[in-house]
């Protein structure tokens, strides 16, 4: 049985091409999933459905794949994801200050998005790039040494560019 | 005379703005007879962006956080050879030992080639190595020989001897053999797989092709974090140019060695560093670890015969054919040999990517080559092995790095994080932090693992929050043992270090939480306690006005005092008081 909620209505055609290349090649779900997040930004329900379907296994078993890697997100997430890394060099080196800053600067959760949909919070293991902690990155660009100011400074700049308050 | 112009651009060195300074330089130099290219991480990451400027492919001058503002000057520096206006920016003599006191043998062309150019690492001896094995016919047993003789043991923490691996894998009955890097870097504090990929992709390559060839695998993979896509990118690029060039493929060189290569992006999952469970990654699957044995080399990647080694291991493998293995089991101690790459981080000076031959001290690491901490602050601990190591006190910064006295202390060598911490760090909300990563990063596979790393995490919340009991410290050790003995794989049996370590050395901070409900450290904010004295209060409302809550209240020129019912403990009077009149507690 379809689960009854799904109202969405994700234009699967885009995934097509990604599916005739790795539907029928072994072990490929999670390049599959990590194609279909780059498409949709996310992971919608009937996505999940229709690559369980393409695929020949279970929505279950899909889905039991994508909770399990922390890549994998199933809400839409904001234009600007912010990944503040927390891994011990940061850690040591004050990241909890930027996430406070962030957060009440933003009014976004851990895991949350602004409501203007620009920005999405999120706060991962480490990033790689200890010696300039705290660091983190707004969708693939990293920022190092950051201080509360220099973070809301980022983000404020990011804001005039989208003509936001 | 000849110059050229190189801009450090690993992912740190363009977090520090080394593309804007590439981009101001470009149309300075259009035009001119003066190339200008991109190099990958030299592993002075505190002097980032770094700019060198070379005469006749010999280093001239090394520019250090250099900022965009700086182009004109460097661009007229390169075209006149005149170096007097950007004289404010070389490195210092002192800087510049950071890099002469260490051995760089997996680091050997990192911020020196352009990652992004075959022909720059060919020019650096890249694929002399498998070209030798393949055009004088070196034997695949004649490879693990070598490096049986090197002692070259798995850099991604558990040091098994690589040569063993190899021969088991090579050793297992069927013609289908995979090779596997593991890149998936997940270790809190360490980079130096990164700065690798990102700096030396082609060194990775020859290594894994010589590994495929000695194991008879005609398929290598490696398994990057997703979290770095400028190392998947430039592997990528790299995985090309030496497929056209022909080093990789069918019938390489003319010979009956066969190898294809691909990169599969990890997802984020701590857990998948541990063989088995990248294997079942690979696979598709939740990446959680299996029941060992049979072990990879017998039924890996697909139940096939598999080999799988991390990052800087493979880095070494070239280098070892070029040199024997006599000179690279010539470094360090009886117990390890060769050398060993660390990501010297936290309250460091000097922090970047450090390779030393085994053998050296903690202290020569952290203090010679380190500069020891920063803003005149005591040592108190390193960190190293992340969430499956342990922290190392003061008294034992004589320690030989080897891969026996280093778990002698309770901590371990893993991959090579090396978080430095100072007095200010305190040792139980380490502890709690690490054990918040594993518990977070448990597969849930067995129970001694999923509950018993969340009761580790529980107990020590506790503590931090000053709601720590009697007894705890016991039930700690129990528990630690517990999971230790218990768990499946090596994210559990390990997870329970980062407290015992802790244990061990700081057992009067736990104490000092527990009974005297006191951070010695103050960091803590449950157990923070601040206070103004009066005598020493000229009352000049500074505090009060700073203070985002308002919890402090007084008249001017008349002591003030803090509500500590309002108080958050964000410590934001102290650091406005000029009279020291406010202490914490």
């Amino acid at each position: 049985m379809q689960c009854q909620c799904q109202q969405q209505q994700s234009d699967l055609s885009l995934l097509a091409p990604v599916l005739k290349e790795y539907a029928a090649v072994p072990g490929s779900l999670i390049t599959i999933l990590q194609h279909a997040q780059e498409i949709y930004g996310y992971l919608p329900t009937d996505v999940i459905y229709h690559i369980a379907e393409q695929t020949g296994t279970t929505p279950a078993r899909v889905m039991g794949v994508a909770t399990f890697y922390t890549q994998f997100r199933f809400q839409p997430v904001g234009k600007y994801l912010i990944m503040l890394c927390d891994g011990t060099a940061c850690h040591v080196n004050g990241s909890s200050r930027i996430a406070a800053a962030v957060q009440e600067y933003l009014h976004v959760e851990n895991g949350g998005t602004t409501a203007d949909g620009l920005f999405s919070f999120s706060i991962v293991a480490c990033l790689g790039c200890c010696s300039l902690s705290p660091v983190m990155m707004i969708n693939e660009d990293t920022y190092g040494s950051l201080t509360p100011a220099k973070v809301l400074d980022i983000l404020k700049e990011i804001q005039a560019k989208e003509g936001a308050a | 005379m000849s110059m050229r112009i190189a801009v450090g651009k690993g992912s740190c060195g363009i977090a520090a703005g080394a593309q804007k300074v590439y981009d101001a330089l470009a149309p300075l130099l259009s035009g001119t007879d003066i190339p200008l290219g991109t190099v990958g991480c030299i592993g002075m990451c505190w002097l980032e962006p770094i700019v060198d400027l070379y005469e006749n492919d010999t280093l001239k001058a090394r520019l250090v956080q250099v900022r965009p503002e700086d182009a004109q000057n460097i661009a007229e520096a390169a075209k006149t050879g005149d170096l007097s206006a950007v004289a404010d920016r070389i490195i210092t003599a002192e800087d510049s030992e950071f890099l002469t006191k260490q051995t760089r043998i997996a680091l050997r062309n990192c911020g020196i080639i352009d990652p992004d150019s075959l022909e720059s690492a060919k020019a650096a001896g890249g694929y002399t190595a498998i070209t030798h094995i393949l055009k004088d016919g070196v034997t695949p047993e004649a490879v693990i020989e070598c490096i049986k003789v090197s002692g070259l043991a798995g850099r991604g923490g558990a040091g098994f001897p690589t040569w063993f691996k190899w021969n088991a894998a090579r050793q297992s009955a069927g013609d289908e053999k995979y090779l596997i890097c593991n890149a998936d870097e997940g270790d809190p504090g360490a980079f130096m797989d990164r700065a690798v990929i990102e700096s030396d992709p082609h060194t990775l390559i020859e290594g894994m092709l010589i590994g495929a060839y000695a194991i008879g695998a005609q398929e290598a993979i490696v398994y990057v974090r997703a979290e770095y896509p400028l190392a998947i990118k430039r592997l990528e690029h790299a995985i090309a140019e030496a497929k056209t060039a022909g080093y990789i493929g069918k019938n390489i060189m003319g010979t009956d060695f066969s190898c294809d290569f691909r990169i599969k992006a990890g997802a984020g999952a701590f857990v998948c560093g541990e063989e088995t469970a990248l294997i079942e990654s690979l696979q598709g699957q939740r990446g959680m670890p299996r029941l060992k044995p049979p072990f990879p080399a017998a039924a890996g990647y697909w139940y096939k015969p598999s080999n799988i080694n991390n990052v800087e291991t493979y880095a070494n493998v070239a280098w070892i054919i070029n040199n024997g293995g006599e000179a690279f089991a010539a470094m360090g101690t009886e117990d390890s040999k060769g050398t060993k790459v660390f990501a010297l981080t936290g309250k460091i000076k000097r922090g970047g990517l450090v390779e030393i031959p085994m053998g050296m001290t903690l202290r020569d690491v952290i203090f010679d080559i380190g500069g020891g901490i920063r803003d005149g602050k005591a040592f108190k601990a390193v960190q190293m092995g992340g969430p499956s190591g342990g922290c190392i006190p003061a008294e034992l910064l004589d320690t030989v790095i080897d891969y026996k006295k280093l778990a002698a202390t309770g901590a371990i060598m893993g991959s090579g994080g090396m978080v430095v911490m100072d007095e200010s760090t305190c040792m139980v909300s380490m502890a709690k932090f690490f054990l918040d990563f594993t518990a977070k990063e448990s597969c849930g596979k067995c129970v001694h693992c999923r509950i018993g790393t969340k009761r580790l995490q529980e107990i020590l919340t506790r503590i931090v929050e000053g709601r720590g009991k009697e007894g705890d410290i016991e039930l700690l050790e129990e528990l630690c043992n517990a999971v230790r003995d218990g768990a499946l794989c090596g994210l559990g049996q390990t997870a329970p270090n980062p407290v015992l370590s802790t244990l061990r050395y700081f057992r009067d901070e736990f104490e000092a939480h527990i009974t005297d409900k006191r951070c010695p450290a103050h960091t803590c904010t449950d157990l923070l306690h601040y206070e103004i004295h009066a005598d020493a209060c000229k009352g000049c409302t500074a505090c009060a006005r700073k203070c985002p809550v308002s919890a402090i209240s007084g008249s001017i020129k008349q002591p003030h005092v803090i509500d500590q019912s309002k108080c958050i403990k964000c410590g934001q009077c102290i650091a406005t008081c000029k009279f020291g009149a406010i202490t914490v507690e």
